[in-house]
């Protein structure tokens, strides 16, 4: 017999405060097939969840509903409880009350109350339906694959050979170091660049389990999780590597706005990164030079601050005043964002050796002019509020990092998303900083977000740790909620090969009849594959038509009863 | 000795983070935290910048998982008591305070709190509601076992009332109870203690402390969370009434070199953030930040700043006010400050509630702590960590920091730091950690 618990969360004042949690709760308990309803202060809480795991035992409950937020941060520990009280976890039906309802309709109570039934209707007659499902295992491969060789790549392979973890480093370009290559030091500590890229690369090459493919691409990527397939291809030939675990560090690159300031127009305007050769050769003969900060960034159509361009110029006013400490270096800026202690020391160490420090504004941005023997910057002071003009013997531009221009095709690849401005996003912004949704990769460094020395560094690290979970349990368990063919209404048409995102399909002799076939280890459980089948032949589990069919029928209940 | 035990001081979210981390790993982790729960400062957040995602709502699984994690050991309520040893085998002595409570029979029922007598300005509230002296210091907590404060239970204070101990049925309360010493042995130990506001009544140009209308952006915070004192609903303090205005103020106590001279880091986008769910709770409420310099560094920052000026009217002034005294009467304030520019004015301006940004400063524990651990400060109280090739080592091997305890930092970077920390242990456990 069926016996449905439903437990109404009050989440605070998150859901009570518009929905009527109490009269939800009564309602619940007019369902068919409901034995137990109840409500909490918060079901998340410890208290919350051994009260549900202790109605399990004493209703004898065989299915669990819980009307509260959304399955995207909670359903794991719900799924637990249940399964700790001796229910298969995939009796739980979750309904999401406080999103899709209270948030949404705070001035609304009575109607908020009345949605919440219906949600929760809609719930019970779903969980009345629903199977217990068995989680399979899979291998892990212990390997893994850092694609990019940028510092954030070295630091992500570095940490993940000194954990004993065999890994494959692969650059497209002839030489490790991406960006820092062409810089000489690392501020605001002053760290030399190339001694630290030497070191990373000689603690990887040290390893008799690295692999450094430089002059290299992944040209293919398969699989999934624990079983990634690679094809590497350096341009003569390819191989394949296995992996567990993809690091993706394919780093960005420095913008270079050729029109704007002059820059390409007039050879005394360079960009930062310009700047940093000539520092790191000696080069330098300027002395009287000029940086305009936030070029090409925070401005209509590239609205983002690049996070570190402030503190290049910061710290390259002081190192050109080191070389000629009779140079006169001026940095027009919007806001100088030298966040934290190191960087804000710098700050107030350049005003304090006499950088000079010009505030524009975005309306008024500064004109570079250039004429016979120099060029003139001319900018509204915000501080003096009167436009001046500034000689230079050289402007430099600080201009934004921006993603890499192959980025669409490794996001492609490896089926990654990118934000509006071209960079990897992450899982979740603020909790899973590098990890993207698809299990198994991870990201590090600029590709994600404009990052400095250190925190390209330090998420690599970060990445390793990610990837090294899987790699050391060396197995993964696998997402039950997945697709199923009926094989005997299948025609073996191929529309859900083609829809499935993931490449878990192929049609294929099964037992003897030519039908559809799903990699269980490779489906995600999306539902493309079910909506694309004509012959009704492909059901997700979890989600049935059955299971929809009675969530639809009991809407129309609801609704309609709800009216009389 | 098990090589494969960690130690992780603090319970916040980097702590808790790179707990999970390392357990998930397969390494033993002990947690230890000075308060009652884990949580720390996320925990009293209402939302997370810039998404808004509820900040409580994201925390908790993990608060959860840390409690349930078959390799993950909580000590809370506990502090290190000594450290001994060298890497890879640190010996750490773990004080666990004494709650007067056998937590094994403890239920939570919460009989005993709501006899107790004594009422005692709650710390997760930023002292704007009550706790009693016997408590669970908020709803969510980990874990969920009741604490007495023997300095105001009346009981420890004047051996009388033991309301608490006739009314709980589980016979869980003992008053005898003394602190538990525990002993491990492991090979690395975190550092995760996170960070302190700074006291803004210590300057006294801002009128915390003197103004009633004055809060801390963490009161503010607790004001417009749901389940906070006044539950969401945007009051000040002086009359409970809707504030019609509400100022902001930037950097008080950071970037002054007679203070603390760094930035905190977080302080531009919370403001930020506060502005845009005042003005959903309070649609009236006309709202000004006074900043120096914005500083929206991350993913999205900008736009957020921008969808707060745009979208919810958010003024930003760029000024360092001078003085905030009290208003005519009880209620709100007047600040003093300057416009900008050579033709820059000093304007007077009355606002009905004010914010301080204050400082965000390392824990008052940084110097013991790094006595005991034999790791360097640095110049502004943080764990130093000198060397760019592994930025989570301090400066003691097999010692690592992450989040705030190593400088200003916000919550995703805290995440990634403490990612970080745990590869390097993993690093150092199965490989020596390269130098």
């Amino acid at each position: 017999m069926i016996k449905i618990g439903v437990f109404i969360c009050h989440c605070g004042h998150n859901i009570a405060s518009a929905v009527d949690v109490e009269k939800v709760v009564e309602f619940a308990k007019t369902l068919p097939g409901v034995a137990y309803a109840g409500h909490n202060l918060y079901s998340c809480s410890q208290e919350g969840l051994s009260s549900i795991k202790k109605s399990i035992e004493e209703n004898e409950l065989n299915r669990v509903v819980v009307a509260a937020c959304t399955p995207r941060t909670h359903e794991p520990l719900f799924r637990r409880a249940c399964e700790q009280a001796g229910i298969n976890k995939y009796l739980f039906e979750f309904v999401n009350i406080r999103e899709h309802c209270s948030w949404i309709h705070t001035k609304e109570p009575e109607a908020a109350t009345e949605k919440a039934k219906k949600l929760v209707a809609m719930g019970v007659a779903k969980a009345a339906l629903l199977e217990p499902q068995e989680e399979g295992e899979s291998k892990v491969i212990p390997r893994a694959v850092v694609i990019g060789a940028g510092i954030a790549g070295l630091a992500a392979a570095a940490s993940l050979l000194e954990q004993g973890i065999e890994t494959h480093l692969v650059e497209k370009d002839d030489r490790v170091g991406g960006l820092l290559k062409d810089i000489a030091i690392i501020g605001p500590e002053g760290t030399d660049s190339q001694k630290l890229i030497g070191t990373l690369i000689g603690d990887i090459e040290n390893s008799p389990k690295a692999h450094v493919h430089l002059n290299s691409r992944v040209k293919e990527l398969k699989g999934f999780i624990g079983n990634f397939e690679v094809v590497i291809a350096d341009g003569v030939e390819e191989s394949k590597v296995e992996a567990g675990a993809i690091i993706v560090a394919t780093g960005a690159r420095e913008l270079r706005p050729d029109g704007e300031y002059g820059l390409g127009e007039c050879a005394q305007v360079v960009t930062q990164l310009e700047l940093e050769k000539m520092l790191s050769k000696s080069e330098l003969t300027a002395k009287s030079i000029v940086m305009i900060n936030c070029a090409g960034s925070r401005q209509p159509g590239r609205e983002y601050c690049s996070r570190i361009c402030c503190n290049a110029s910061l710290k390259n006013a002081m190192r050109i005043l080191d070389l000629s400490p009779d140079a006169a270096v001026t940095i027009i800026h919007r806001d100088i964002m030298s966040c934290g202690t190191a960087a804000e020391a710098l700050y107030r160490n350049a005003s304090e050796r006499g950088v000079r420090f010009v505030r524009y504004s975005l309306e008024q941005r500064p004109q570079v002019k250039t004429g016979t023997g120099g060029v003139s910057v001319e900018v509204f002071d915000e501080t003096l509020d009167e436009k001046i003009d500034l000689d230079a013997d050289m402007v430099v531009l600080a201009t934004p990092l921006v993603s890499p221009d192959d980025s669409v095709e490794t996001s492609k690849l490896l089926k990654v998303p990118r934000d509006k401005y071209g960079f990897f996003l992450e899982a979740h912004v603020k909790l899973r900083p590098v990890e993207f949704s698809t299990d198994g990769v991870f990201v590090c460094g600029s590709a994600r977000w404009p990052v400095n020395a250190r925190e390209c560094i330090w998420q690599g690290q970060a990445a390793a740790a990610k990837a090294s979970i899987p790699i050391s349990e060396g197995k993964v368990r696998i997402e039950a909620i997945t697709a199923e063919v009926n094989t005997e209404k299948c025609a073996a048409c191929g529309n859900c090969v083609t829809a499935c995102p993931f490449e878990a399909i192929e049609i294929t002799d099964c037992d003897g009849v030519r039908a559809a076939k799903v990699n269980e280890a490779q489906c995600k459980g999306c539902g493309t594959c079910v909506a694309a089948c004509h012959n009704d032949a492909i059901q997700q589990k979890g989600f049935s038509s059955r299971q929809l069919g009675a969530m639809i029928d009991a809407l129309v209940r609801a609704t309609t009863e709800g009216a009389q | 000795m098990d090589k494969k035990r960690v130690v992780v001081v603090g319970g916040g979210i980097a702590g808790i983070q790179a707990s999970l981390d390392l357990a998930d790993r397969g390494y033993k982790v002990h947690v230890v935290e000075k308060s009652p729960s884990i949580g720390g400062h996320m925990a009293q957040l209402d939302k997370t910048f810039p998404t808004n995602d509820c900040s409580m709502c994201i925390l908790s699984p993990k608060m959860i998982s840390c409690a349930d994690h078959e390799n993950i050991i909580l000590h809370t309520y506990s502090e290190l008591d000594g450290v001994d040893g060298a890497f890879p085998v640190f010996k750490v002595r773990i004080r666990e305070k004494a709650r007067f409570i056998d937590t094994s029979r403890c239920t939570a029922c919460g009989d005993c709190i709501t006899k107790c007598p004594v009422k005692v300005p709650s710390e997760f509230e930023e002292g704007l509601s009550n706790r009693k002296a016997i408590y669970i210091p908020f709803p969510q907590a980990v874990p969920r076992k009741v604490t007495i404060d023997k300095d105001h239970c009346r009981m420890m204070t004047q051996e009388k009332c033991g309301v608490c101990k006739k009314v709980c049925q589980a016979g869980a309360i003992d008053y005898d109870q003394e602190d538990t010493i525990v002993d491990i042995e492991a090979s690395t130990i975190i550092v995760a203690n996170g960070f302190d506001l700074m006291d803004a009544s210590s300057m006294s140009q801002y009128g915390l402390g003197v103004c009633k209308d004055v809060i801390t952006s963490l009161q503010l915070e607790r004001i417009l969370s749901a389940s906070g004192p006044t539950n969401g609903h945007l009051q000040r303090p002086s009359d409970g009434k809707e504030p019609r205005n509400l100022g902001f103020v930037q950097c008080v106590g950071s970037r002054d070199s007679n203070t603390h001279g760094y930035c905190s880091s977080v302080c531009c986008m919370y403001a930020t953030k506060e502005s845009i769910l005042a003005r959903e709770h309070a649609p009236d409420v006309d709202i000004a930040i006074f900043y120096m310099d914005m500083r929206a560094t991350g993913k999205g920052f900008q736009e957020f700043v921008s969808r707060a000026r745009d979208t919810y009217g958010v003024r930003y002034v760029r000024s360092r006010p001078a003085s905030i005294q009290a208003a005519n009467g009880d209620s709100g304030v007047l600040m003093r400050y300057e416009t900008r520019g050579l033709a820059g004015e000093a304007k007077v301006e009355e606002f009905d509630l004010l914010v301080l940004c204050p400082a965000l400063i390392p824990s008052k524990d940084n110097g013991p702590l790094s006595e005991m651990l034999h790791v360097d400060l640095d110049g502004d109280g943080f764990f130093r960590t000198p060397n760019l090739a592994h930025p989570v080592d301090t400066t003691g091997r097999g010692v690592l920091v992450c989040g705030f305890a190593s400088g200003p930092i916000d919550i995703p970077d805290s995440v990634s730091q403490a990612s970080a920390a745990a590869a390097r242990a993993a690093e150092l456990i199965e490989g020596g950690g390269r130098p």
